[in-house]
């Protein structure tokens, strides 16, 4: 079991997406990386910043970072814990959470909203695999 | 947290008569040129003159609008500064209002950065009014507004919940001269959106009720309204049953027939609303083929609509054998190949249909989701006009 917002959780995570041929098969084209935040509140004391580069259907990596400046990723999701827990175990669609505003996605430098949607089958396996993750979490 | 939106919707004989009512000053009217000669405008522009409400139109909309013709249209309004922005017609004219009023509000974005991940506050400069002249889309009663990057021949799905307008009007008279032709075009884009939005994934009983009553209503009013477009109750019938159908689907969302529907129409050119109705029998089937959940849907809206009694998996069939039946009976085509599509080019373009349709939303909203593997099969028997058997 692996703990939710720790460096433990992000290698399980990246090794769940490259042994998905779902994943593969819709993001083969994909190139672009995220930080996915986990803002402060409730059981999270400081933003937890979780780094994953995606790759043409597989992740190069997934870390945990505490310097948010380390990296400058294409897209930015940020959500409070009770909702990346919701989405992680599928009990809110990802999609509808950025809908009605619960999570944030923010474009980097050189992100686009146009690029993003055209992933939408690989964002949902994205999810899918969190859902497998054996996780411990933080409450 | 989920929401359901919709306008105040005024409808019904003289429901153009509202606009005399309205606050404002200036009013963009966002349009096509095929409207304006129509005088369908001027139905609106009367009665906007009557209360000294300036008003100035932006008629360049074309069918399934270019990012282009909304960067023309954002420096158009933006000189105008109204305080209402006026979408009269089809869906085209309709989203194109939508995208329109944000980039009024905010100007600093391209018309593809009209999303979810915006805000606009575009209600502290104007208000969002649509007037179908369709009975089709229900655009006028969703947030969603599809554009088209012809740079790659694609419709991207933008919109944000902001731009659900404040107002549709559904006056008889902007939809009883419409041509048969479009009548069924835009009409099975009714049955698809009723249908598909009371089957997604994310529908509720909230959403299931203005489902369940376009669907029945399309079905009954339909074949009236293309065989006689002067039958004034089947034009009324339908103008708000496709309000409803937006109601339904604009909440929850449309599934896989609008997927694959969207992807003919980028790459081909077919007409919305025939494209998705054409896709939607073919898509029910495969999904009947492995959801139970999804099966017994489509079961109630068969029991529903009068359509059959019994077991699920027969009212569902009965259901998809409907569709085709109504499709059929106002001329609309049952396979791809009926659309004049030739095969080897159709074959060429396997790829990218594949590619666009997997990567729609409407993609994920369903209970069984297609791989690259089962999206090229469905969109190879509904070329050939085969019954989905997997």
């Amino acid at each position: 079991m692996a703990r939710f917002g720790t460096q433990e959780w992000y290698d399980v995570y990246m090794e769940e997406i490259n042994k998905s041929n779902a994943y593969e098969e819709a993001a083969k084209t994909w190139e672009g990386d995220f930080y996915f935040i986990v803002e402060k509140g409730g059981p999270v004391k400081e933003q937890i910043f979780g780094y994953v580069d995606l790759w043409h259907g597989k992740c190069r990596k997934a870390e945990i970072v505490t310097d948010r400046k380390q990296y400058n990723p294409e897209f930015i999701i940020s959500a409070p814990y009770h909702i990346w827990k919701r989405i992680c175990l599928k009990q809110l669609d990802s999609t509808q959470a950025l809908i009605t505003k619960q999570s944030r996605l923010m474009t980097g430098s050189r992100g686009t909203m146009a690029k993003i949607m055209r992933y939408t089958k690989a964002a949902n396996e994205l999810t899918n695999i969190t859902a497998r993750i054996d996780t411990e979490w933080l409450d | 947290m989920w929401t359901f939106s919709c306008p105040l919707i005024v409808y019904g004989d003289n429901a153009l008569e509202y606009l005399v009512q309205i606050q404002g000053k200036k009013a963009f009217i966002v349009t096509d040129k095929n409207i304006l000669k129509l005088g369908l405008t001027k139905l609106v522009t009367d009665q906007l003159d009557a209360v000294n409400i300036q008003w100035e139109i932006f008629d360049e909309i074309e069918p399934e609008p270019s990012l282009n013709t909304i960067n023309k249209g954002k420096i158009a309004v933006g000189k105008y500064q109204p305080d209402w922005v006026i979408g009269i017609g089809g869906g085209s004219c309709m989203d194109a209002a939508k995208a329109l009023i944000c980039l009024l509000a905010r100007p600093d974005l391209e018309p593809d950065a009209v999303s979810v991940i915006e805000t606009f506050n575009f209600r502290e400069k104007a208000r969002l009014m649509a007037i179908p002249t369709t009975s089709g889309t229900g655009s006028e009663a969703t947030w969603a507004v599809v554009l088209t990057d012809t740079s790659d021949n694609r419709k991207l799905g933008l919109g944000t919940t902001e731009d659900m307008p404040d107002v549709a009007i559904l006056d008889p008279l902007m939809v009883v001269g419409m041509p048969p032709q479009i009548t069924a075009d835009t009409g099975m884009d009714v049955v698809c959106q009723a249908i598909e939005g009371y089957v997604s994934t994310w529908g509720t009983s909230i959403t299931e009720g203005p489902g369940l009553i376009a669907a029945q209503r399309a079905f009954e009013y339909l074949p009236k309204a293309y065989k006689n477009g002067d039958d004034l109750d089947a034009r009324k019938e339908m103008q708000n049953a496709a309000t409803l159908s937006g109601m339904c689907f604009g909440n929850s969302m449309a599934g896989l027939g609008h997927s694959c529907g969207h992807a003919l129409g980028a790459v081909y050119h077919v007409p919305h609303g025939r494209a998705v109705g054409l896709f939607l029998p073919y898509t029910m089937e495969y999904l009947i083929n492995s959801s139970e959940e999804t099966t017994a849907k489509y079961a109630k809206i068969a029991r529903f609509c009068g359509i059959a009694s019994g077991a699920d998996k027969e009212c569902a069939h009965a259901l998809v054998a409907k569709v085709r039946a109504l499709a059929k009976e106002i001329g609309q085509p049952l396979s791809v190949k009926d659309c004049g599509i030739a095969k080897a080019q159709y074959n060429e373009s396997m790829p990218g249909l594949i590619e666009r349709a997997l990567n729609e939303v409407m993609t994920i909203t369903v209970t069984r989701v297609p791989g690259e593997e089962d999206l090229g099969k469905i969109f190879r028997h509904a070329y050939e006009g085969k019954s989905i058997d997997f």
